[in-house]
């Protein structure tokens, strides 16, 4: 697998201050916003968006974690356990605006996983989707994101990972081709 | 990292491992959070289906895992032999095989014969989870026990547990001292001689005949039940008598010069092994063991159904 990187770590961080602004056109001052990143890497995104509209407005936007691990579809299905992962959403979602925020958009079953996860707490009043890549064309569940970090057309045999300084101790995107005879 | 279960079933916790005694617990910190939201249920188990069959009393065991199956979204059939074909003559193979004809993927069984789910884990194609065998094992009360006291100090390592009353016939004793010692905690057992097994100091554990010396080493109490519909005999003079020498009471207990933690697998007999003041104390942390139960149930069934194939 040959790596590329898509987006360096200046436009990684031109891409969350210009999705923070989009935010900030939607819900105005957060009174009745949160947002909620899906397990395990959605996070560091919501994370940053909080850190990042603090800067901007300073407001401390609600935000949360949310794990999915048992709503998914494919339990029992691949060769190794579902681990879970902390779900920390210390405040009530009832009649909420909720940006639901993952890193990576491909096949959409994680947010159809997160949507349910989602109602078993509680009814919100909207819910939008957030991602920072958006891998077109390759959905197998129809469900579009509200907010778009980038778009990237990628097929099937290739990968996309978002990288944070977080935990990979850098911010950028890297698409992974495969290379023919390889 | 994978983490998964190094067995198939769960037929006793000899069979565990110390790391699949943590991988459960960190999994039913999971669903403990779960079943303490406005809804209760997840979807995950929603294909699977899992029979009950008590072969042997019990009305909060038999709750626990119904609950949990069910918060697991998994279909559930209750079987139990009073008002079943085993009256009839079926043999114990038979009527299992009958039931897995239906379609079934797990079972969960109470049975009065100690060893039963290994001789059926032999025989059948299922995931096989042990609700009692007998005066054997009980390995989900000795989890959720463990559990228990992880969440109200921290760990089991270390830690001082006695358990007091009737061992000879008690599972919960068995595969409380497997449990607590793969989990490195050191472990004493309390009662008078009649109802301590000949050979139990063989399997590494503490022997005290006075209730006082045991509580004043311990950190917990697990104190067990007579089980005077298992005592053929009789191995002590009365009730009175065993209440006077082992009934845990708030005397006792605000005697010593610390405070230890009092628990009981339940079903509880006020006035015999414990009274009614330390029961309803805040040192007895016999409810929390409860609603661990669930939480604990939840994460066995869901770790084991995990390994079963889905996928053609």
């Amino acid at each position: 697998m040959k790596p590329t990187v898509i987006v360096n770590s200046q436009q990684f961080q031109l891409t969350i201050t210009r999705l923070s602004h989009q935010l900030i056109e939607n819900h105005n001052d957060f009174s009745n916003s949160a947002i909620i990143g899906l397990q395990p890497r959605g996070i560091y995104l919501a994370n940053r968006l909080q850190d990042e509209l603090k800067k901007i407005t300073g407001i401390d936007v609600l935000t949360g974690a949310l794990d999915i691990t048992f709503y998914r579809d494919d339990f029992g299905r691949g060769d190794q356990p579902l681990i879970p992962s902390v779900t920390n959403l210390d405040f009530s979602i009832e009649n909420k605006k909720v940006i639901l925020v993952d890193d990576v958009l491909y096949t959409a079953r994680t947010v159809r996983a997160g949507l349910d996860a989602l109602m078993s707490f509680g009814r919100p009043l909207e819910v939008e989707l957030m991602t920072f890549i958006d891998r077109r064309f390759s959905r197998h569940i129809p469900i579009q994101p509200n907010y778009v970090g980038q778009s990237v057309d990628s097929i099937e045999t290739e990968k996309v990972a978002v990288n944070w300084k977080e935990t990979e101790g850098v911010d950028e995107v890297i698409l992974y081709t495969t290379i023919e005879n390889d | 990292m994978i983490k998964d279960l190094s067995v198939d079933h769960l037929l006793g916790i000899k069979q565990l491992s110390a790391e699949d005694i943590e991988i459960i617990f960190e999994t039913a910190d999971s669903f403990k959070k779960i079943i303490n939201r406005p809804i209760k249920k997840v979807p995950t188990l929603r294909d699977v289906t899992i029979a009950n069959l008590f072969f042997e009393n019990s009305t909060r065991t038999r709750l626990s895992f119904e609950l949990a199956e069910k918060r697991l979204s998994a279909d559930v059939v209750n079987f139990s032999a009073s008002s079943s074909s085993v009256s009839k003559g079926e043999t114990l193979i038979d009527t299992v095989n009958n039931i897995l004809s239906m379609k079934v993927d797990m079972v969960v069984m109470r049975h009065p014969n100690p060893g039963a789910h290994i001789f059926l884990q032999k025989h059948i194609d299922a995931k096989i989870i042990n609700a009692g065998d007998g005066t054997h094992e009980h390995p989900t009360q000795a989890l959720l026990d463990s559990y228990s006291i992880r969440e109200r100090l921290g760990e089991v390592k270390g830690k001082k547990v006695v358990i007091v009353g009737d061992i000879k016939h008690s599972r919960v004793a068995i595969s409380n001292i497997y449990a607590l010692q793969k989990q490195g905690a050191e472990v004493m057992v309390c009662g008078p001689t009649t109802l301590i097994p000949k050979y139990i100091a063989s399997m590494g554990v503490k022997v005290e005949h006075n209730l006082k010396k045991a509580l004043e080493w311990c950190d917990v109490a697990n104190m067990l039940r007579i089980q005077l519909e298992r005592q053929e005999i009789k191995y002590f003079p009365s009730i009175r008598e065993y209440t006077l020498q082992y009934g845990l009471t708030k005397e006792i207990l605000d005697s010593l010069d610390k405070e230890i933690v009092v628990m009981h697998p339940g079903p509880i007999n006020r006035g015999v092994e414990i009274s009614s003041d330390v029961a309803d104390s805040d040192q007895a942390i016999i409810l929390d063991q409860v609603e661990n139960g669930v939480a604990i149930r939840m994460a066995v069934i869901y770790l084991l159904a995990s390994k079963i194939d889905k996928k053609s």
